[in-house]
This record gives C-alpha cells, sequence and structure tokens, in this order.
C-alpha cells in the first residue's frame, strides 16, 4: 500500500474517532428526552409535532407496540412514495417528457428507500422529478435512518432496564432523531459540500456550448447537495445522479469526497458510544467500535492494495499503470482521476462496511479481490459499522451469540450486559443473522436458474455470477451498492429484490423488538466471578471471531464461484 | 463536546422507577401518528430542508450551487469546470475515454462501463485506444499513462493525470505549430496536486488546460 494510501487512512479513522465520540454522547442525549443545549429552540417545533400528530411522547410503549408502531409507520411511507412515484408526471415541478415510474421499479424503489437500502433500478437524472428526488426519496433518506436509531434505542433500553416492560417512544425516538440529530448534521454537510462545488439549484439543466465543437450540450443539475448529505449521513447512500458520488457535480473533488466518506461511517460509528451510554459503560461501546475497526482495516488495506497492483489483463499492452509523482496509477478503469485508487477503495469498503451504497467508483470494474472485500463486508451482516442504528443491533445481535458460545464452552447461562441470555434470545438472534443469509444465496441461486434473470448480467464467465450475488447480498442486507452493470430494472429483479429487501429489514427488526421486550423484563444477574466481561481483548476477539466465521462459513462457496473463480482466469 | 458529566440528570445509581408500558392506543390513533409524522417530515426534510440549503447556496455560493460553469473569452458558457467534455481535434489534449451513451460525456446521463477487469472486451478497447494514441502521434512510443485507456466511473471525468497529459504534448505542439517546451510548461502550470499533500491523485483540468491553450495559441485549433 502506498504512503499516500497509509496516511490517507490514518488521518480518516483519525478524524472519525475525534467526531464519533462526542457525537456519540450528543445522541444519547437526544434518546433520552435530555435537554440539548443551543438546539433547545426546536422544542417548539417538536411538541407541535407531538400536538398534531396526537402523540404523548411519554408513553411507554411494549415491544408489541412499538414492533407495530415500526411496522405501520413503513408500510404508510412504502405507499406514498410508491403513489408519489406513479404520479410524479402530473404533480408540480415536473420538467417536460418525464413520466410516471413504472409499476415494478416504483415498487422497487419504494422499499428501497423505505427500507434504508436505497438500491436504485433507476437513474436519477433521466427517471425521477427533482420534486420525486425532493418530497420522496430525500424524506425517507431521513426518517429511515431515524427508524433505524429508534429500534436501536429500543433495542438498548432491553438491555439497560431492570424489571420493566416499556422500551420508549417509537414516535418520540423518531421525531427527535430527525429533528435534533439529522437535520441538523445535514444542513451543516450540505452547505459544506456546495462550498466544495456540489451543485444545489431548483433549476434541472444547463445547456452549454462544447469547446471542441459539436453543438449544445445539456449538464443536468438539481437539488443534489441537499440529497447528498442526507444519502450519506443516513447510510441511504440513493444518488440524485446515475452513477452516485463518482459524478463530479456530486463530488466535485477528493476534499469532497473525504467529507461524504466521513459522512458515512460518521452516525454508524457515533452510535457505539452511545449505545456505551445508554448502558452506563462507555467501555461495552468502546469494545464493539474496536471490534467492527478490527474487521474493517485489514478488508481496507486488502482492497486498496489490490487495486493499487492494478489490472493484470492490461499489463500486456503499454499501458503504464505504476504510480509515480506524475499519476497515481492503478486499476482506473471505473475510477475517476481526481479520487484516485486509494480514496477509490477507501470509500468501496466504508460504503460497504456501513450499509451505505453509495458509491464514488464502479465496483463491477474492480479487480476480483478488490471486488470481493466490498462483497463480503456485506455479506457479513452489514454489522460492520452497518446502516444507522440497524449495524449496532445486528453487531450486538452476533454480541448474544458470542457470550452464548462461550457459555456453552465453560458450561454456564451466558449474561450480556447483566442480563441472562436464554433459549429465546438465541432463537431469535440467529433468526435475525440467518435470514439476510439465507435470502441472499437463494435469491441469487433463483436468479442463476431463471434465464432472463442470467440475460441481464453485463459481464461473461464467473463475474457475470458475480453481479448476481452482489446485487442479492446487497439487498438483503439493505446496503444499495451494485455491480451496476448488472440492468436490475426487469421485473424479475424489481420484484425479487424487493422482497428480499423487506426480508433483510423487517426480519431483523421484528425479532430485535422481541428480544429487547424479553431482556427489558428480566432482572439484571449480579456479577460474578464466573461471569465473563464484556469490554476485553479476549472479548474483542471473540465477537470479531464470531462475525467472521459465521460470514465464511455461509459465503465462501458462493465466493469461490465468483471473484475467486474469476481472479485464478486473470493472467 | 460533553467528556464530563453535566450537574444536572439525576446520576445513574438513583435507580428511577422503571418504566411500565401502558396500554396500546388502538390501530386508527397509530395509524394517524404514521400520517401525521410522515406528512410533516414531509414538509420538514422534503421541502423546508432543500428550499433553506438552496437559498443559502444561491446567496452565499452561486457558482458553485449553479454547476461551476466556465465562460470563455468571447461570452459563451463552454461547460462546467467540474465536467469533464469531448476533445478530439488534435490541437486539443484529450480527456480519458467516456462510457456515456450514445454520446460519449453526456452530462445528462452519466454511466461508467462496467467492465470487470477480466472482460476480455475491456483489453480490447484498452488497446485500441493504445493504437489510436499512438496513431495520432507516432512519436509517442512510451506506454501510456492509464488514465487514457481507461473510462471513468462517471464517463465525465474532467481530469487527466499529469503524464497523462505531459503524453500528448507533442502532438498537441505541432497541431498548434507552438513550441513543445511551450506547451510542457503550459501543462505543469495546470498540475493539482493532491490536496493536503495526501488527498486524491495530481490531476490536470482538460477544460481549463484547453481554455489556457486557446489563449496561448490565440485562438482555437484550426479543424
Amino acid at each position: 500500500m502506498s504512503t499516500f494510501a497509509v496516511v490517507q487512512l490514518g488521518v480518516y479513522l483519525l478524524v472519525l474517532v475525534a467526531l464519533a465520540i462526542p457525537l456519540g454522547g450528543y445522541i444519547a442525549r437526544v434518546l433520552r428526552g435530555e435537554s440539548l443545549g443551543p438546539l433547545r429552540v426546536l422544542a417548539p417545533v417538536e411538541r407541535a409535532l407531538y400536538r398534531v400528530a396526537g402523540v404523548r411522547p411519554e408513553r411507554e410503549m411494549s415491544a408489541l407496540q412499538y414492533t407495530a408502531a415500526v411496522l405501520l409507520f413503513s408500510l404508510v411511507s412504502a405507499l406514498a412514495l410508491y403513489a408519489l412515484q406513479r404520479l410524479q408526471a402530473v404533480v408540480p415541478l415536473a420538467p417536460a417528457g418525464r413520466d410516471a415510474v413504472p409499476p415494478g421499479v416504483a415498487f422497487n424503489t419504494a422499499v428501497s428507500f423505505t427500507t434504508n437500502t436505497n438500491w436504485q433500478a433507476y437513474g436519477g437524472e433521466t427517471t425521477m422529478t427533482p420534486l420525486t428526488q425532493m418530497v420522496g426519496l430525500t424524506v425517507q433518506n431521513f426518517v429511515s435512518a431515524a427508524v433505524g436509531i429508534a429500534v436501536l434505542a429500543a433495542f438498548v433500553r432491553g438491555f439497560a432496564r431492570r424489571a420493566a416492560t416499556g422500551l420508549g417512544n417509537f414516535w418520540a425516538d423518531l421525531v427527535r432523531v430527525t429533528l435534533y440529530v439529522l437535520l441538523p448534521l445535514a444542513l451543516v454537510v450540505a452547505l459544506v459540500l456546495v462550498a466544495t462545488g456540489v451543485v444545489q439549484t431548483l433549476g434541472d439543466h444547463a445547456t452549454t456550448t462544447l469547446l471542441d465543437g459539436g453543438g449544445d450540450r445539456v449538464i443536468a443539475l438539481g437539488p443534489v447537495a441537499s440529497q447528498v448529505a442526507i444519502k450519506q449521513l443516513g447510510t441511504n447512500g440513493g444518488g440524485f445522479f446515475n452513477v452516485n458520488s463518482a459524478h463530479p457535480l456530486e463530488n466535485p473533488s477528493a476534499v469532497a469526497g473525504f467529507i461524504e466518506l466521513l459522512a458515512i461511517l460518521l452516525i454508524p460509528a457515533a452510535l457505539c458510544f452511545t449505545f456505551g451510554r445508554l448502558v452506563d459503560d462507555a467501555r461495552q461501546g468502546v469494545a464493539v467500535f474496536l471490534a467492527m475497526l478490527a474487521i474493517f482495516v485489514p478488508l481496507t488495506v486488502g482492497t486498496i492494495a489490490a487495486e493499487e497492483a492494478g489490472n493484470p489483463a492490461l499489463a500486456a499492452l503499454a499501458v503504464d499503470q505504476g504510480g509515480s509523482d506524475l499519476q497515481g496509477g492503478g486499476n482506473l478503469e471505473g475510477k475517476e482521476v481526481r479520487f484516485g485508487v486509494a480514496q477509490s477503495a477507501l470509500w468501496a469498503t466504508a460504503t460497504t462496511a456501513a450499509s451505505n451504497g453509495s458509491v464514488d467508483s464502479m465496483h463491477d470494474a474492480y479487480t476480483p479481490l478488490g471486488g470481493l472485500a466490498p462483497l463480503w463486508l456485506i455479506q457479513l451482516g452489514e454489522v460492520v459499522f452497518g446502516g444507522v442504528g440497524s449495524g449496532l443491533y445486528g453487531m450486538l445481535l452476533f454480541a448474544v451469540l458470542a457470550v452464548f458460545i462461550a457459555g456453552l464452552m465453560v458450561g454456564r447461562t451466558p449474561e450480556y450486559l447483566g442480563k441472562k441470555i436464554e433459549g429465546f434470545e438465541i432463537k431469535m438472534a440467529v433468526v435475525a443473522l440467518l435470514v439476510p443469509a439465507a435470502a441472499t444465496l437463494l435469491g441469487a441461486a433463483l436468479a442463476v436458474t431463471t434465464p432472463d434473470a442470467v440475460a441481464a448480467t453485463s459481464n461473461p464467465g464467473p463475474h457475470g455470477f458475480s453481479e448476481i450475488l452482489y446485487a442479492f447480498s446487497s439487498a438483503a442486507n439493505n446496503n444499495g451498492s451494485a455491480f451496476a452493470g448488472l440492468d436490475a430494472s426487469g421485473d424479475f429483479y424489481t420484484v425479487a429484490l424487493g422482497l428480499a429487501m423487506l426480508l433483510g429489514r423487517y426480519w431483523v427488526i421484528v425479532p430485535v423488538l422481541a428480544i429487547a421486550g424479553r431482556l427489558a423484563k428480566k432482572a439484571p444477574v449480579p456479577l460474578s466471578a464466573g461471569t465473563l466481561p464484556t469490554h476485553t481483548p479476549l472479548f474483542i476477539g471473540l465477537l470479531v471471531g464470531v462475525v467472521l466465521l459465521l460470514g465464511a462459513l455461509t459465503f465462501v462457496p458462493a465466493l469461490a464461484l465468483g471473484p475467486i473463480a474469476e481472479h485464478l482466469t486473470l493472467p | 463536546m460533553t467528556a464530563h458529566p453535566r450537574s444536572t440528570p439525576a446520576p445513574a445509581s438513583s435507580l428511577p422507577p422503571e418504566p411500565a408500558a401502558e396500554p396500546g392506543v388502538g390501530w386508527l390513533a397509530t395509524l394517524r401518528a404514521a400520517a401525521v409524522l410522515l406528512a410533516a417530515a414531509t414538509v420538514l426534510c422534503g421541502l423546508l430542508y432543500p428550499l433553506a440549503v438552496t437559498g443559502v447556496a444561491q446567496l452565499a455560493l452561486p457558482e458553485q450551487a449553479n454547476g461551476s460553469l466556465v465562460t470563455a473569452a468571447d461570452g459563451r458558457v463552454v461547460g462546467s469546470a467540474l465536467v469533464g467534455q469531448p476533445f478530439t481535434a488534435p490541437g486539443y489534449f484529450w480527456g480519458r475515454p467516456s462510457a456515456t451513451s450514445p454520446l460519449p460525456y453526456d452530462a445528462a446521463a452519466s454511466a461508467g462501463s462496467n467492465l470487470a477487469a477480466s472482460n476480455p472486451a475491456l483489453a480490447a478497447r484498452a488497446a485500441a485506444r493504445v493504437g489510436e494514441l499512438r496513431a495520432a502521434d507516432p512519436e509517442a512510443t512510451g506506454p501510456v499513462p492509464a488514465d487514457l485507456v481507461t473510462t471513468s466511473a462517471s464517463g465525465l471525468d474532467p481530469d487527466i493525470s499529469p503524464a497523462g497529459a505531459l503524453f500528448q504534448v507533442t502532438r498537441v505542439a505541432h497541431a498548434r505549430g507552438l513550441d513543445p517546451a511551450r506547451v510542457k510548461a503550459l501543462v505543469r502550470e495546470h498540475v493539482e496536486p493532491p490536496a493536503l499533500g495526501f488527498l486524491g491523485d495530481p490531476r490536470v483540468n482538460v477544460l481549463r488546460l484547453n481554455l489556457a491553450l486557446d489563449r496561448l495559441a490565440g485562438g482555437p485549433p484550426a479543424r
């Protein structure tokens, strides 16, 4: 790995930690309903929202009530977004010639944005109107992220509370997270991005004359910065333009790229520290954060190294892929010169570790091993930082599994954060962890036996299979990035991937809240000499081991047929 | 921000009464809350937020907010400094190959090639591009910088590497009737190093370089 890349990764992680720790503390105050300093000016808005919605924020919800509220809110969101897309041609601000989104793509997109996936079976600047992007997609970028954080909050309350039946109030969590965390952060990030050159206008294009002849050309514009800020912060990832953050008006420089990269991991990293605060033991949050880092850093280093080495298939030609003072070098197909290989590869792992899914380079064109790491990071279940909220509750399910396995080794009833882990919790955790994995593998298997689905791939040989595997991994784990050569706009993929996204979101949320309800009712177990401490390097190692082992056992056979086979075919 | 706890909230050890769930409020009340809060989010996050960002951006940063458009000496808007455009005249520096379809560098429909590293079509396309560059300048016999034979992620990459620009100097200088040393110096003036020394790769903005070239040569190249 080049010195540039090492420095960039090091600075990135340092800045990330420096921002995530205070933000984590702040989010804990938001979730506890405490006073928020200068942002208390928004308190009248909060109270007004509760009043018109007929909500009493202090009303405690049971696990079942909380789940019902989450599901109903998501259903209403998906229906509204579907309707907006189908009607976009007849509502105001519609540019001429933009039609209604076809039903299959509209279903897929409605599910995709309400599940915080942001898989895009469409090209933003060619399919959606600016109004759809603003009041449809941008809104879900906020609230689907807030839903994730709310579910996390309820889950953590299950550990933190003693002999309780209430898990908090979903509406209050939703409103407070949106109002006090997501909106202020997005406002700041959006304006900083505009300063770097990201466009923000209500106009939809500019007409320019080409310098080298060839007449006039249209440059698509729009309210881009506001959507980009929240797509990064909320681990949504759905870009304004077709090529997402590779588009120069969505991500104009390596400085803009660095800011957007920070925004990808900022909230997922901060929530680890929020978790520590909420269970009144900061060390627990640090341990989970370090476990995530221990998986993230090696896979990032591997990806950067693979891409810096360049494409062996071009080595036979008189092409110079080496790095020097005059060029970054490396595998530049599908990458932008202003980012270079190092920032592109760092982005590829950050966006797949978090379930963000925005891209600043085309993962489809990565070297086989460079593309394997992002794919596997998704398949690990989006728990290495993961989606806002969803990543951490996923990782805590792995922690539950890890104490269970440790308990089996020594023959003791496992405990986590003072709560006894029993049969019900383990069953629910296993369901939540295996359903996305099953949806990935079974979906990919169904696709490769469906001629239309195979015909939609764009590359021959093992890489075509990788495109399919990536699509189902991305959908079932709510990531949203793609090996984008695959044409996913046909009926098979819009429906199958839509179902995979639904399973990957709600078949995890329901068991998570069920566990929370059971745990909250339990009285804490007093610490004893036999308690496995869950903040030590030993536990971090155990947690990392469980995540990697489950990920490897489940997916190595499929990966062998895709990226690994492709790697072996290269010269 | 808050490394030390505040004094006002009760300390954790004071064991507040544990919350108990209240009876449900019924489906209709839940549905009302969902619909009203989604509508409120639509107004706040879907209208007020983007409009606020647009307002501030248009007032404080109008150039960036509207696409960093570039006006040539004759007053024509010749593109965006951030968005690549096609150059094919031998007297201009060429950008990277573009995968947008059907027109290259179509800023209304961004796209990458998505060709896998193992796809024979990628190697074939790169070989053809090497041949094209060599044919345009028989003196350029060295290895071709990778950025000149690979398509970018967006199809709109505004930049090439400094090596990619230097590779084209003899062709451009011949076509323009300029001293190659002078053109090379122009390229060097337009190199943007990595930001802060470590962010991104060194690059040359093709549109800005070609505009400077037009100024140096006193006009556009003969076609």
